[in-house]
């Protein structure tokens, strides 16, 4: 038994390193199934708690042009949480479920989304920063190993460069509108920059499941390679726009033809991830509250359909009768 | 709190005239409409599709990952299915 088990696992870790994928109904080992539901779960919180933000400024967007991008942004962000939380369930996760545990405060989401959205600068630096992050972190997950989350990752990272381009836009309108707009597009990239860097995890040596993560391909680069990345791809972005870039040690480094930058505060990352953000408690009310609101509706919705299914079946009698 | 969750649904999605309807995903709806009207929201905001089709999932059965072999490998020795397996004599034109 013990050897056939050991069999089966390397023949999986052996399809996997062939860059196949793993589909549903594969054997797979309890380790990979939990970490996917943890990691998908997680992920399709993170884009459900992120429409909060956003949807802060639905109403109070500046234009009609404004407020439909927005608006559409927010619904993709929708889709791409039911795409996710669809993979997970096809590994055997119950919706209800997730949800109990987001609602709980048992699973994570992004810590990024317990910051507050103060001014309409934030829907820009959020589209562009924030969303610039999530792409660099989606795109590799479109070669994930797990085929349904691979491919739920391929629709997401197909919508997601509107987002980015939209947040782009208003942060090029502000900068080379008055120098009050100006100044608060320098502002709220002041707020997002260090909480940005953070959405990638933490340090590769605190990070101890990195290696599993890499070996299985749900994971295809480490969290500071990313984060690396990141920087060297954001800063000409923020020089274009004729902003700076909150990092006193922030420097072009020839050698590793990368940036060098400052340290990140982790003590304000941890701190946030228990729940003592800024925002936590909202962000958790907010949901709590649309989903027990929503109760009545889903009941409603089932006793129709119940219902209707009832009527078709004796009117079926009745026509035979 | 909702005891049970809506019925897991199917979706398949024609994307143009003249092509298959593909499976694109799942989700969660009270009935058959419910599911293509949600279809709609989730799989289709950007032109994806034309038609779409819901099948609620538990309907679908699938042959099982574990008799792939038994169940596809005969097909693999029969060469003489393909036409590349039959030579064709180079004055030969047109076949
Ligand atoms: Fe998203
Ligand atoms: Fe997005």
């Amino acid at each position: 038994m013990e050897t056939l088990e050991l069999t089966q696992e390397e023949q999986f870790q052996a399809r996997i390193d062939a860059d196949m994928r793993i589909e549903p109904k594969d054997w797979m080992p309890d380790a990979y199934r939990k970490t996917l539901i943890r990691q998908i779960s997680q992920h399709a919180h993170s884009e459900l708690v992120g429409m909060l933000p956003e949807g802060n400024w639905i109403t109070r967007a500046p234009s009609l042009k404004r407020k439909s991008i927005l608006l559409s942004k927010v619904q993709d962000e929708a889709g791409h949480g039911l795409y996710l939380y669809s993979a997970a369930e096809t590994l055997g996760a119950s919706r209800d479920q997730m949800l109990a545990d987001l609602h709980s405060g048992k699973a994570k989401y992004s810590s990024i989304f317990n910051y507050p959205t103060l001014s309409w600068a934030d829907m820009g630096t959020v589209g562009w920063l924030v969303d610039g992050a999530a792409i660099l972190n989606q795109v590799p997950l479109c070669r994930t190993s797990y085929g349904p989350y691979a491919r739920a990752m391929v629709r997401v990272c197909k919508e997601e460069s509107f987002h980015q381009r939209q947040g782009f836009e208003i942060m090029q309108t502000l900068c080379e509108g008055a120098p009050e707009q100006k100044a608060m597009a320098q502002e709220a990239l002041n707020r997002w920059w260090w909480p940005t860097l953070m959405m990638f995890g933490p340090k590769d040596a605190d990070s101890p499941n990195t290696e599993q993560s890499m070996k299985w391909r749900i994971k295809r680069f480490t969290n500071d390679e990313l984060r690396q990345k990141f920087v060297d791809m954001m800063v000409p972005q923020a020089e274009f726009l004729g902003l700076t870039v909150p990092d006193p040690n922030l420097k072009w480094n020839e050698a590793k033809n990368g940036y060098d930058f400052g340290e990140v505060d982790w003590e304000e990352f941890w701190n946030v991830v228990k729940g003592n953000g800024m925002c936590n408690k909202d962000r958790l009310g907010a949901r709590v509250k649309a989903h027990e609101e929503g109760a009545w509706v889903r009941e409603a919705a089932l006793a129709h359909a119940a219902k209707r299914k009832q009527r078709a079946e004796q009117e079926a009698v009745q026509q035979v009768a | 709190m909702t005891q049970h969750e809506w019925p897991l649904w199917e979706v398949f999605i024609r994307s143009k005239q003249g092509l298959d309807h593909k499976h694109v995903g799942s989700l969660h709806a009270a009935d058959a409409a419910m599911a293509i009207q949600n279809a709609r929201d989730v799989y289709t905001r950007r032109m994806e599709g034309i038609s779409i089709w819901v099948v609620e999932s538990k309907h679908v059965h699938a042959s099982n990952p574990d008799d792939a072999a038994a169940f596809f490998d005969p097909a693999n020795d029969k060469v003489y299915r393909h036409p590349t397996f039959y030579e064709v004599p180079d004055s030969i034109k047109h076949m």
